[in-house]
């Protein structure tokens, strides 16, 4: 059974984010990365499914800069077999990403049965490239997955508004997509960053994987800060006998001034 | 003259980050205030390899050097020193017998360190003995196939929930430091009788009492060398465990810095943010310095333990000023935190009263300018 | 002039409200709507009203119930028979997961949802938060056309829209081969709208203690129809489950109201709400970073504060 799981480096979410002198992305220069959260449940997922079939394989992929391949050695440490780098700037458009991770795995000569991937992203925040990977690979694909069980078919949770479920039966191959609350990520054991050493790395080109800049598809420019709010008000009422008129003063504020309610 | 982590250390440093973060600091306060030991914590982090990291890869461990220990300790302190006491001690106690210890001696003690999650205490001090450790009162009595261990131990960390204890004492107290031997003794041996859990100032999460050895009996094989070679492992111990306390301390000052310049940038008087105050500048700074410093001092220690060039003199540096520059470190961070700092709602007065066991256990900071001296004297 | 397509979704007798903001912002061009399914006599008024010329029911076997793989075969099947040049969904929990089909089915761009956008006569250009709203950029889509845009809900309002025709046509739609099916569906206790789509959230931090304690917003929230949402802290110590966390590893939101109850605003928690048109902080600490985002801020205890804002607001909405 071949297991792909895709991921992706992005800013550590503590990271403040600033635009780029240019404006056309954001200024990486000292920027901790981390492999996207949302990964980390799919990593864990590959990882529980070779639990209960050990001649699994997994193979972990990833579209990005070279400059740090953090994320991958992760993902071995945590028990990942080998990885597939596909060295490529970090502001491809997900259309791009999705057709360097179909390359990448097309080139593996590995046929998968079940690709593994976050929800999202958490630096551009598109939701596209589950979608888009199993668009271009003919494949079925569930996102935002919180449940997953494997008896044949698949089944799987989908979270969909307000916390309602959408319970799927799934073909293999499939993409699934996974979101926070489908398992808890193992860490990395110390042992297993030393054993990760050794795993195999294959990398690429994006060239090698078919892709150039004539597949972009979404053009961004013009990176700016969110416009800074001016001071609010702010009252106290820690003094118990004070609040009463802190409290009704707000409220007529919400109704009067911002006209919120 | 190269100050890189390898890639290896870069990971093993983000592993114990990630770890601190979910783990450790959202509990450390809880279990400070109710004094709760972190049995969960310790054996997770046990689990993903952060723990022992003194065994040697032939007896199962992962064959960490110096440096490789300290990154750890270093950061999981960062979290909760009084947390990491309690890791940490498991290191104090197994480095005697990695030190001293036979191959079969390795082979039965350190392997089940590896293979299961168990605690290890280290008995050196008594209620009459802190810092004169050749002074010991413990009596090792030779009865043919036995030692038969008599004394109460001291100040003993993770006493209570320890499967084995490496106990110092003497087999002739006139021969005074030359009668100083090191035995094991595992769990559940008669004769051991654990004392109440001490309320401390600070490091209130690690389990700390006296022990009574009433008639203990452990077989001769127990002891660690020869009979009276105690003093001599107990020495080259400290060379390795030393820089490892002082990392302690260097993880814990790193922490209330990061605190103090958070807060630094949030709290607003005069209508900027503190950080924005001359003297809150020049108390930052300060604190930054010493941090780096003695994370400097710390690091030199351990690379000369694993490049095996004597570092005795070098050790107490760091533990002297790694634990004077912690305190000193808290304390501002408590007093740049203002009213806020000395309010149990807030982190940094935990640092502060954790900062000041470092200076006092595993040898004084005044001892350490002793030892200091006496090398500087000497040469 | 640009020939567009809105696609709507139904929540009981109503278009969802995003179509109707999408519809009012393209006033002006040729604007049609299309749904998977039957739209109430009530949605199909209010989608002419807001400027729709001509409305698509799209209905056949296999689109009784959403299936990603269903609804992308009935769509790209409607849409290869038109020429539009552009194809408009709002950002919700259906539409970010069929867009990105959809569009990939025709090899064409796909810009996630924009929280605005210019028609600079028939160019789309939009604004999208990145980094869970840490940046914003512009975003300009090239290639294959149609070119597909998800709207984020309450971001652009409901402008001023030109009345349309409304004339409704029935499709015969094809749901093709579905290898992931809807077995089930589980809807969620709650009867609130979603956070993403919610007006007003009330949201409750680690202040908040316990999962218990969560009742008091609750109570606040239904005299003034609000979701009520988490912090990242208060779901990572169990006292809400993750559905309900507002921030970076969770929903981004913007509401007209945001009440925010002991969070103490760490950057991942500020990213995912700061696009709220009107914040309201309540926190014990007078320097804790949510103030600075916050156009009310009340420093106080929020166990004695949202009981007596609950007061209050019964009182002045008559309740």
């Amino acid at each position: 059974m071949n297991i792909f799981v895709c991921v992706k480096q992005v800013p550590d979410t503590e990271t403040k984010v600033k635009p780029s002198g240019d404006g056309t992305f954001i200024d990486t220069t000292s920027i901790k990365w981390i492999m996207n959260p949302y990964d980390e449940f799919a990593v864990e997922q590959a990882l529980l499914v070779k639990q209960t079939n050990a001649s699994a394989n997994i193979t972990v992929v990833r579209v990005g800069s070279v400059k740090d391949t953090e994320a991958l050695r992760t993902a071995m440490a945590m028990g990942a077999d080998d990885a597939i780098l596909v060295q490529a700037d970090d502001n491809l458009d997900s259309y791009m990403i999705a057709k360097a991770l179909k390359g990448a795995i097309d080139k593996s000569g590995k046929k998968p049965d079940l690709i593994l991937t976050g929800k999202q992203a958490i630096d551009d925040d598109c939701l596209q490239v589950p979608q888009l990977l199993a668009q271009m690979l003919n494949l079925p694909s569930v996102s935002v997955v919180v449940g997953f069980e494997d008896g044949g078919k698949l089944k799987l949770k989908r979270e969909t508004e307000g916390g309602s479920l959408e319970i799927y039966e799934v073909d293999k191959p499939a993409v699934v997509a996974c979101n926070k609350g489908l398992n808890t990520p193992r860490y990395a054991s110390l042992p297993g960053i030393m054993k990760a050493k050794k795993k195999p790395m294959t990398e690429f080109k994006l060239a090698d994987v078919g892709v150039s800049d004539a597949d972009r598809r979404v053009k961004y420019s013009n990176f700016q800060l969110p416009p800074e709010k001016p001071p609010g008000k702010k009252m106290d009422a820690t003094d118990t006998a004070k609040q009463k008129d802190v409290v009704k003063q707000v409220v007529q504020l919400l109704r009067n001034e911002a006209k919120a309610i | 003259m190269n100050f890189d982590f390898t890639t290896e250390q870069k990971e093993i440093k983000e592993l114990a980050l990630k770890f601190v973060k979910n783990e450790i600091i959202p509990k450390a306060q809880e279990y400070d205030e109710k004094g709760i030991f972190p049995k969960e914590e310790f054996k997770k982090a046990w689990e993903i390899g952060l723990i022992n990291t003194c065994i040697p890869a032939e007896y199962g461990g992962a064959g960490f050097s110096n440096v490789d220990s300290i990154l750890i300790s270093e950061t999981l302190a960062y979290g909760c020193m009084g947390m990491n006491t309690s890791f940490m001690a498991n290191d104090l106690a197994l480095l005697p017998i990695v030190i001293g210890g036979s191959h079969e001696q390795k082979q039965k003690w350190l392997t089940p360190f590896t293979e299961n999650f168990k605690i290890a205490s280290f008995c050196l001090t008594e209620p009459n003995n802190g810092s004169d450790a050749a002074g010991i009162q413990t009596t090792f009595k030779d009865e043919g196939s036995h030692w038969v261990i008599n004394g109460n131990k001291m100040w003993i960390t993770n006493a209570g929930h320890a499967d084995l204890f490496v106990v110092y004492g003497t087999i002739d107290p006139s021969l005074k430091h030359k009668g100083i031997s090191a035995v094991v003794v595992e769990k559940g041996t008669p004769g051991i009788e654990l004392g109440k859990k001490e309320d401390k100032m600070g490091h209130r999460s690690s389990d700390t009492r006296g022990i009574r050895f009433n008639n203990v009996k452990v077989p001769k094989e127990n002891m660690l060398g020869k009979p009276g070679a105690g003093w001599a492992i107990a020495m080259a111990t400290l060379d390795h465990s030393r820089p490892l306390v002082a990392s302690s301390a260097v993880g814990g000052a790193q922490r209330a810095l990061d605190l103090a310049v958070q807060y630094a940038k949030e709290r607003n008087q005069f209508g900027v943010n503190i950080g924005k105050h001359q003297a809150i500048q020049m108390m930052l700074s300060d604190m930054a310095m010493k941090t780096e410093a003695a994370r400097l001092l710390t690091y030199k220690a351990a690379a000369m333990a694993d490049q095996k060039i004597k570092n005795t003199e070098i050790a107490s540096y760091a533990k002297a000023f790694a634990a004077d520059s912690c305190m000193q470190i808290t304390t501002d961070a408590v007093q740049i935190y203002g009213g806020y700092g000395y309010s149990k709602e807030y982190p940094v007065e935990k640092l502060m009263r954790d900062a000041k066991l470092i200076q006092i256990y595993e040898g004084t900071s005044q001892i350490q300018r002793l030892v200091i001296a006496r090398e500087l004297l000497n040469k | 002039m640009a020939k567009i397509l809105v696609f709507t979704e139904t929540h009981n007798e109503h278009v969802k409200t995003v179509t109707l903001e999408i519809l009012a912002k393209l006033s002006g061009h040729s604007l049609e709507v299309a749904a998977i399914g039957e739209i109430s006599a009530t949605g199909v008024q209010e989608l002419a009203k807001y400027g729709a010329a001509k409305i698509h029911k799209i209905k056949g076997a296999g689109l009784e119930k959403y299936s990603p793989e269903g609804y992308a075969n009935a769509l790209k099947d409607f849409i290869s028979k038109q020429s539009y040049d552009y194809v408009f969904a709002g950002a919700t929990s259906l539409g970010k997961d069929l867009f990105p089909r959809v569009a990939g089915s025709f090899d064409a761009g796909m810009a996630s949802e924009v929280t605005n956008f210019v028609m600079d006569g028939d160019k789309f250009a939009g604004t999208r938060p990145l980094f869970a709203g840490k940046c914003y950029a512009k975003v300009e889509i090239q290639g294959p056309k149609p070119h597909f845009i998800t709207v984020r809900p309450n971001a652009l309002g409901l402008g001023t829209a030109t009345a349309g025709a409304g004339a409704v046509a029935d499709v015969a739609g094809n749901a093709g081969a579905i290898r992931a099916i809807v077995k089930e569906v589980v809807k969620s206790a709650s009867s609130k709208v979603d956070l993403t789509e919610a007006n007003i959230i009330v949201s409750g931090g680690r202040a908040m203690k316990n999962a218990d304690n969560f009742k008091i917003l609750n109570e606040l929230a239904d005299v003034i129809g609000a979701t009520v949402g988490a912090s990242r802290a208060a779901v990572d110590s169990g006292y809400a489950p993750h559905a309900m966390q507002v921030g970076q590893t969770g929903k981004t939101v913007s509401p007209s109201l945001y009440i925010a109850c002991g969070i103490s605003g760490a950057i991942q928690h500020l990213a995912g709400m700061r696009t709220s048109k009107c914040i309201v902080a309540i926190n014990t600490d007078p320097d804790a970073p949510i103030f600075t985002k916050a156009d009310y801020g009340i420093v106080g205890d929020l166990f004695q504060i949202v009981p007596l804002l609950t007061q209050e607001f019964k009182a002045l909405l008559g309740k």
